[in-house]
Order: structure tokens, then sequence, then C-alpha cells
């Protein structure tokens, strides 16, 4: 193993005192395409922003372990010195400036100079620009890579596939390119603008550049890459040959079931469900988690899980159904048909919504437990309010009780009812949302992502919480989270989001594998559910 | 322990509060009547306290300050001379004119509250912009409205004049209501039972329903929105009733003052008030009753103190008022720095 470009040894990573990567090894081969893969979460990024010697990381207290780069190792602490050790990315989002050219782009804080009277007497700063000598190095790496537009182009008004290939043709212009690493290129790109970026990697490696890449389209990995390298809860559970693997290996590795978590058992009454809610053909324009036409059953009683990747457009059902985001479809709930953009009228109807954004759109931060509690109860319902005809007014007292019962049965950490919710810890915050939820006494709960970024006590407690409503008041639960296994422990069912639709609906004892693959929305039989 | 007391108190109000016991100690040690003084902060800050109580529903419903308050003040304007010029006195005068300004002032307000919901993000701004334009487009009216009373009318020519006495109508009547002296300090009760009488109806609002909603989208419209609130009419509602607290302020304050001024005079108004209650501990975001009493009585006691103490150090003519100026404006200055450090 000593013809390797760069190694990564044992590298280890915690974000006060969360591990998120547990002794992760990674090597890289000059010519070689190495896959790197993992779920949401896994610690993908978290390795890439060490390699890339990332302020986040420093700032959080570093790492341990070690890189070597051409077998020597070096301490990587700031992005220009990864610039510097030959190493380069292909950005998720595009990190180009839109009113520039191409050209401009391709060669920002890398500019092409010479002198004129003025630098001379001066200094170098004002130099002139040599735009001939740039627009001519522009052209040699579009030229490369076989892209056909004109290097003085504006790149804003350029379709998203061009602006990929003009963030590649940046970084192979930097002499000496050893090492390039693309995250996740291929998700906004179509499948013919992928394949065409799937061969310029190809060639790309072809003349001696080590490439890693990291994706979610398993299909693409069989296909271009060379090595796999697997990650999942920040260890190293695999690398592999690609040619000794296969897409369900791959996806069973991906997913794992974790075993600390005792499944749910089963809900006894199967036969005759009752339909509550019917989402058909629901579209959501949620920026970054688009829904594009969803059909999805709600049963009444069950708990239904939402899975999928970050980006497919799991979020946004939840957001939609609640009128959040534009949405367009039909929803008919409990046999009528619900309205759509109209979060009052869902309220009213007993649908209640524990929003992902905890600190955005759950919570007002700066005011007390107690009226975060109580707040949609008493716009929607009138609780908590003595009405004296001309106005209403709200009745402190009542509201104070209830904010005391709720701390005392969510077992709410603080110092009373009216301390600020700001200052909770996050898994104490998340228990004020659902008692927010809770005290609208709905009949359907919409719940996102409730275990982000709360330790596994809180956790567990708000899926218990989740579990007994569920059993004791037959609340049906409709659950999204990035945590499969989180998902797999309490839910009935799971559907898979992928690409903004349902890829599938699976029983939560299904196969990794078939998990994985619906993941990543390979399904032979969309929207069909297993038996 | 340091800590807790900035946290507490905030840095600008204690600099504003050992500003104003120093200036205050310095006039008493200059010889100046200490009961005088006294007289004087209470005075002015029951004549601008619902000026600066104006304040707090539009900072709850998210708008931020009023900067807007000189159209508040215009239809408080229009209710006084409208019941002078029908021959109103007395108490009946004064209400006379309070009821008579409610209706411009709702109207006013409404519009004023959907101008706000079209340009979110930049309301302190178009709302000082709003104000100035309302006091200049008056300034056109106050000459070519029909008025014909004697004591409002110049005596050649037509229009309004720019300031007239109301000792014949209801001046002071607010502020000798009930009033009594004690240890030579003069309790204008009528006034604070007025100033504070208001307190409590804008604390009731913020305990109402409505006011509780306005609250929540003020402070979080995505999470007010997620209980399905309406924000742009909460911010409307705010609006309105900010709008009418400038009318009803402006004619306690033209009772206490003893003359209504009309034209350019409301142009500065919403600065001082603005100031006062972000020294009082408001912030842009968040605002409650408490910050008005603390803030106006700051704010206006500084002034009330400064003005005597600057005539007895600079007694050369003119100097104290410029003086005057520079600390009232410093004051302003400094507050509106503040405008969004949640009062640290």
């Amino acid at each position: 193993m000593d013809n390797c470009l760069l190694q990564m040894k044992n590298i280890e990573k915690d974000y006060g005192g969360h591990k998120v990567l547990k002794g992760v090894d990674l090597s890289l081969k000059a010519g070689e395409i190495h896959c790197l893969l993992g779920e949401n979460g896994a610690g993908k990024s978290t390795l890439m922003n060490i390699l890339f010697g990332m302020e986040v990381i420093h700032s959080t207290g570093g790492y341990s372990g070690e890189i070597l780069i051409d077998g020597k190792p070096v301490k990587i602490t700031s992005p220009k010195e990864a610039m510097k050790a030959n190493i380069g990315m292909v950005h998720q989002e595009f990190m180009l400036i839109p009113s520039f050219t191409i050209t401009e782009n391709i060669k920002l804080n890398r500019e092409v100079t010479k002198h004129n009277p003025v630098s001379k007497v001066l200094g170098e700063r004002l130099k002139t620009i040599d735009t001939k000598t740039m627009n001519a190095d522009a052209r040699r790496a579009l030229d490369k890579l076989e892209i056909n537009i004109e290097e003085y182009a504006e790149v804003a008004g350029l379709p998203v596939g061009h602006m990929q290939f003009v963030e590649i043709a940046r970084e192979i212009d930097k002499t000496g390119l050893e090492i390039l690493v693309f995250d996740e290129p291929t998700a906004v790109l179509t499948e013919s603008e992928a394949d065409n970026l799937l061969a310029t990697m190809k060639k790309l490696a072809a003349e001696g550049i080590a490439i890693l890449f990291i994706t979610h389209r398993l299909d693409e990995v069989m296909e271009v890459s060379d090595e796999v390298t697997i990650l999942r809860d920040g260890e190293l559970v695999a690398c592999k040959k690609t040619s000794d693997t296969s897409v369900e290996e791959i996806a069973e590795l991906m997913v794992g079931r974790k075993v600390e978590l005792n499944q749910k058992e089963k809900s006894s009454s199967e036969g005759d469900r009752k339909v509550l809610m019917d989402l058909k053909n629901l579209h959501v324009n949620m920026p970054g988690e688009l829904v594009k036409g969803i059909d999805l059953s709600i049963y009444e009683g069950e708990i239904l899980g939402i899975g999928g990747l970050a980006g497919q457009g799991k979020i946004g059902i939840a957001n939609g159904v609640m009128g959040m985001y534009p949405t367009t479809g039909e929803i008919s709930y409990n046999g009528e048909t619900a309205p759509l953009n109209d979060t009052l009228e869902m309220l009213k109807k007993d649908v209640a919504f524990v929003s992902e954004d905890r600190r955005g759109v759950g919570l007002i931060l700066d005011e007390s437990i107690a009226l975060n509690t109580v707040f949609t109860a008493l716009k929607v319902k009138e609780k908590f309010i003595r009405n004296f005809k001309l106005f209403k007014m709200q009745d402190g007292k009542a509201i104070t009780s209830h904010a005391e019962k709720m701390i005392k049965d969510f077992d709410i950490r603080c110092t009373g009812p009216f301390q600020n919710a700001g200052r909770l810890s996050g898994g104490n915050q998340q228990k004020v949302c659902i008692a927010r939820a809770l005290t609208q006494e709905p009949r359907i709960l919409f719940i996102s992502e409730p275990t982000r970024g709360i330790d596994i006590g809180a956790k567990k407690l708000v899926l218990d919480v989740l579990v007994r409503l569920n059993k004791e008041l037959g609340m049906t639960i409709v659950i999204t989270s990035s945590e499969l296994a989180e998902l797999r422990t309490i839910s009935d069912r799971i559907a898979i989001v992928a690409e903004g639709k349902v890829a599938g609906i699976l029983p939560p004892d299904a196969s990794d594998a078939k998990y994985g693959l619906l993941m990543s929305g390979i399904s032979d039989d969309p929207g069909k559910e297993e038996k | 322990m340091k800590d807790l007391i900035m946290n507490k108190i905030g840095l600008p109000r204690l600099i504003i509060t050992s500003l104003f016991l120093g200036v205050f100690f310095l006039g008493a040690a200059l010889g100046l009547p200490v009961a005088q003084q006294i007289t004087d902060i209470i005075k002015r800050m029951g004549m601008y306290g619902i000026l600066v109580l104006a304040m707090v529903p539009s900072i709850q419903s998210g708008t931020g300050p009023n900067f807007a308050l000189p159209i508040g003040i215009i239809t408080g304007l229009l209710g006084i001379v409208i019941s002078l010029e029908i021959g109103m006195t007395g108490f009946s005068g004064l209400v006379g004119a309070v009821l008579i300004s409610l209706p411009f002032a709702v109207i006013v307000g409404y519009f004023y509250g959907r101008l706000l919901n079209v340009v979110k993000g930049a309301e302190m701004t178009i709302a000082t912009y709003t104000g100035f334009a309302a006091v200049s487009a008056m300034c056109i009216f106050w000459i070519i409205l029909p008025f014909q009373s004697g004591t409002m009318k110049w005596p050649l020519g037509k229009g309004l004049r720019n300031t007239f006495p109301l000792d014949n109508s209801y001046g002071l009547i607010l502020n000798d209501f009930l009033a009594f002296e004690i240890f030579g300090v003069h309790i204008p009760t009528g006034l604070l039972l007025t100033f504070f009488g208001a307190c409590f109806l804008v604390y009731l609002f913020t305990k109402s329903k409505v006011g509780t909603e306005t609250l929540a989208g003020g402070m979080n419209p995505n999470f007010a929105k997620a209980s399905g609130v309406n924000i742009d009419r909460n911010r409307i509602v705010a609006n309105i009733l900010s709008t009418v607290l400038g009318a009803v302020g402006i004619i306690v304050y033209s009772q206490s003052f003893g003359f209504v001024q009309l034209y350019l005079a409301p142009l500065m108004m919403a600065f001082p008030a603005v100031a006062s209650i972000l020294i009082g501990g408001a912030t842009a975001q968040r605002a409650k009753v408490s910050h008005v009493i603390i803030g106006v009585t700051l704010f206006q006691g500084l002034l009330a103190v400064a003005l005597p103490v600057a005539n007895e150090v600079f007694p050369e003519g003119n100097l104290s008022e410029i003086i005057r100026m520079v600390v009232q404006n410093g004051i302003i200055l400094y507050a509106l720095t503040k405008v969004n450090s949640n009062g640290k």
C-alpha cells in the first residue's frame, strides 16, 4: 500500500463530547475513483472538512489521527494549505459568482497579472490583469472537459450542468492538482448531464488524478468507481473493491440495523383500517425539499414513518399538509376534502404539527415555556381564554398550571414555567414543542425530525412519548426522520421518499438492502406496498 | 454579580441613570431648587408618556418602533382644532378632541399598517419618511382648511397660526385635576392618572388574545404562521392602536404644555419617543409597558435637569438652548445605536 497518494489513518473527531468519527481509515491511489458512501450524518462531510482544514474543525478542538500525502505526514489547518497540498474540491452548492464570466470564476484569486508603469512604482497589488492569458488558460481547462461554452460568457444564466463543469474546470486549472473531491456533484444534474460528468471523471482519473466521489446514487458508484468506502455512524464499516460487491450489499452496509433499540410490538388491528388522511398528487414548493407528486394514505391509529435522504422531499410533506409552503394537489381528511395552504383550517381540524425547525418555527425563543406551550391551543381553540364578550383575555392562572403540568409530565428540565424557551437544551426544547402540539389535543400529529440534535436519553423519552400517545389515546402519528433506525423502532409502516416521490412503503422489519435501494431511488415496483 | 447587574439592568440604562443622577446632583450643588426640578421631571414624564407608549404595540407586532408617530400626532391635532372650532371647552372639550381624532387615527393607522405590510424588512426607514411626508402635506392643509375660530387663525390673511394657546379651553385641565403640593413638589394628579391609566390599557391589550397573537407574530413570524395566526392583520391592528395612542398622546401633551403647535412641530417628535423606550430597555423587537415608564422618566428627567444646569454653567445667551439640543440628540443617537442589541 506504499503507492498511496493520500492516506487518512485512524481519524477521530468529536463535537462537544459527541463522537462523529470513530477511527476512520481512507486511502487513495493515483488515478483511481474512490467512492465514499454513507447516510446523512454518517460522517462523510466531517471527514472531508478535516481533509480541507475547514474552520469548523479547528474551532471545535481539531481532530486526532494522521493524514499522509505521498507518504509524508501533513497537518492541514486551513483550506489554503489544502490547496497547496494539491487537493481540489467540487462543491455541491456552486461556489461561483454569478455576475462574473466563466474565466473570471475559474481564475478567481489566482489571476494572471502583468506589470504596468503604476505597479512598477507602487507594487504588486496594482498589476494589470492579463485577460488574454487567463482566457487561454480557461479555454484549455474547458477543452479538457470537452465543454463547448465560451469562456467569456457570464455564469449567471448558465444551466446548472454547465455551472458544475465550471467548478471542475476551476479545480483542474490549478497546476499540479493531484486529488479532486466531488461532493454529491450529480444531485442537481439531469441524467444526461450526470453521464457526461461521470465520463469526465473517468478521463481525469486516466490522467492520474485521484478522485474521491461522494454520492447517494448507487448505480453511479457501480458504474465508475474502483473502490468503495462505507461509513455508518462515524465508523468505517467496509472498504471494498467495487468489482467484488453489489448494489444490494452496499445498500445493506449503508443502512445497517442498529441493535440497541427494541422493536415496537405489532399493532393488533391489521384488518379493517380506516383511511384518516389521503394525499393525492401532492406537490409542495419547499426550497431544498421539493415534493413532486406524493400519493400516500394515512390510516387511523397508526404510526407512519417517512424516511429518505436529505433534500429528497420527505420534510416537505408535513409542511405542505399544514400549508407552510405553497402546495397543490389534493388532501382528503376524514372523508372530506381539506383546504390547501390554510394553516388555521388544518389546525382547527385537530391536525397538529411539530416542525423540523425547532428554533426557527417551533418556538419563540425569547418567550416563556408557558406561552410557548399554550399558544397554538389559545389561538386555535380559544383555550386558556377568559371571554369578556367584547374582548378576550389570557387566563394567566390556567396557563401557568397547564405549563406546570406539562413540565412534570414530560420531565422538562427548567427553572419554572416562566423560563425562556431559548435557554433550554435541545431535548427540552423539543419536549416543549411536543407539549404545545398536545395541548391542542390533536387527532393526527405530524412530527418532523423529533430527535435531531438531542442526546440519546432525551431521544428515547421523546420516542416513548410518541408510542404512548399512539397506544393510549389512539393518536395517529406521522413521523418524518432522517434516522431510519428510529423510524424502524416505532413505526407501523415506513414510506421512503426519493426525489420528491414515494419510492415505496416497507414494513419496519424489511431487509436493510430493500431500504437502501429505495433510498437511492431504485424501486422496480414504485408505490406498491409490501406485505 | 457584575454580570447579573449588567443583564438585569443593561449598560445603556446604567449609563443614562448615572448621567441623570450626576446632572441632578450637580444642579442641586449649584443651588438650583430641588423641588422645582422634581416638579419638572414629573410633569415632563406625564406629558410625553403616552407618546412613548405608542411605541409598544408597533414594536410588539414586529414593525419596530413607530417612527411614523407624526401621523398619529397630526390626527390628534386635527381633533383639537376641530373641537376648538365648534367651541368645546373644559373636560368635554378634551374628551371631544380625543373622540373626534379617533376616526381619523383609525383610518390613517389602517392604511399605514397596510403600507408596512408591503415594505416588510424596511419598516423603520419607510415609517420615518411616511411621517415626514405627512407632516409636510399637512402644512398645506393647516392653511387651506376653512377654520374660523379667532384664537386659532392668523389675525390677517388665511390659515391657522403656528402656535396658539389653550388657556380659554382646556389648557392644563388634567394637570390641575386633583393636583396638590408636597414638600414644594407639584403633583399633577390628573395627568399622572391619565398616563398610568393608558399604560394599564396597553398592558391589558398585550395580555388579550389579539395582543398575544400580535406578540407571537412579532417575536417569531414563522412560529405564529405555524399556529395559523394572520400576521398581517395583527400588524395592522397594532399600528392602528399605535396611531391612536399618538393622537391621544399629543392631546394630553398639548393641554399640559398649554399651547398647540402645528405645521413643522410634529416633524421630529417621533425621535425622543423612540429614544425613550429604547433607553427604558426595549429593543426593535421587544417592548413592554415597564420599558415605557422607566424610559420616559430617564429621558425626560435628564432633559428636565440638564436645561437649568446648562443655563447655570453657560449663562451666555443662546448657548443653553444649543446644549439642550446636543444633550437631547446625543441621547437619541445613543439610544438608536442600541436598537438591535437586546438592551446590552
